[in-house]
């Protein structure tokens, strides 16, 4: 994965625009929050694998960057994304990582099931 | 300590059997003691990716593959097996699908005894709902055929609540074993095992009881 540029990122997100797309959605603060600090409230989700079609998807923000996409009846949204890369199976895979490399967010789109 | 028969170790994700048994598997398998090592989960949902990043969340279960199957061989682990579970999701599985599985390897391999977590004090989900499906299995057998059940513990209020551990196994002739285990999982232990060599530098003795010393409790069996 490399850091996000905007526009090509823009572009992929285009080219996966008005199709029925997979999507794996992911936040996390890693397992061992709550051990660390009892007093941390430790919240993540993920989904894998659901079916979406979106008609329109933007990124915004300067970095760490925002992903808003419009679905047909709602709404697919993240923050704090920072990498991203273009798989060889045509897969648009986008991350947050904080400073340790560690991931806080994963937002990924497929045409194909992920594994 | 005795000779044991086989050794089963059950745990979910792939470096839980680097940190606090590395060295006990170590030691059995240095005694010609066979160790299965079933592991649940390829972790495919680690947090560690990197900076730069070596990996994204769709090609780390094949990374981390790797690394526990470097894992076993710096173990001498020859019975290595990969449970195709999804890392995060153990809790969610059918409770009597996981027992049915453990249950069926543990009457295959006839183990004296079986390592696991114990349930409500390892902190992780995944953790706590292998060791309770390793519990309920072992559970199946009559009492007096069940092998010994020790369990690694580690949340916060473990030692409040389950006492001291009732087994401290001295592993310090495998410390370099237990160190190579813990490197061969990069992806996760690069960020732990950089600290953790600082500290031996300084000879902190902490970190140099943990390398050393290996703790389990043996599983509390109420009837």
């Amino acid at each position: 994965m490399q850091l996000i540029d905007k526009t090509i990122v823009q572009n992929y997100i285009d080219s996966f625009a008005n199709k029925e797309i997979f999507i794996h959605l992911e936040t996390t603060n890693g397992a061992y929050a709550s051990h660390k600090d009892e007093s941390f409230l430790n919240a993540g989700a993920f989904i894998r694998n659901a079916k979406i079609r979106f008609s329109l998807g933007k990124i915004t923000g300067e970095g760490p960057y925002r992903i808003g996409l419009k679905l047909d009846s709602g709404w697919v949204y993240g923050e704090g994304l920072t990498h991203f890369e273009r798989d060889e199976k045509g897969r648009l895979l986008m991350a947050g990582l904080n400073s340790k490399g560690q991931l806080a967010i994963a937002l990924e789109l497929s045409e194909t099931p992920f594994d | 300590m005795e000779k044991e028969r086989h050794v089963l170790v059950v745990f979910p994700h792939p470096d839980d059997e680097a940190f606090g048994v590395s060295g006990t598997i170590a030691y059995h398998v240095q005694k010609g003691t066979p160790v299965t090592y079933a592991c649940l989960t390829l972790g495919e949902m680690g947090r560690n990716l990197g900076n730069p990043p070596f990996a994204t969340r769709e090609s780390l279960a094949t990374i981390r593959k790797k690394e526990l199957m470097a894992s076993a061989k710096a173990l001498g682990i020859q019975d290595l097996r990969m449970l195709g579970f999804r890392d995060k999701t153990i809790e969610f599985e059918d409770e009597k699908t996981l027992t049915d599985l453990i249950y069926k390897m543990i009457l295959e391999l006839n183990p004296s005894l079986v390592i696991t977590f114990y349930p409500g004090y390892s902190v992780h989900p995944d953790h706590d709902a292998t060791g309770r499906a390793v519990v309920s299995a072992v559970g199946r057998l009559p009492k007096e055929l069940r092998p010994k059940l020790y369990c690694v513990a580690f949340s916060n209020n473990c030692e409040k609540e389950l006492g001291s551990p009732d087994v401290i196994i001295d592993v310090s002739a495998f410390a370099e074993q237990k160190l190579a285990t813990i490197r061969a999982h990069k992806t996760q232990t690069a960020l732990f095992y950089d600290e953790f060599s600082k500290k031996l530098n300084k000879k902190d003795p902490d970190a140099f009881k943990w390398l050393h010393y290996e703790r389990f409790w043996s599983y509390k069996w109420t009837d």
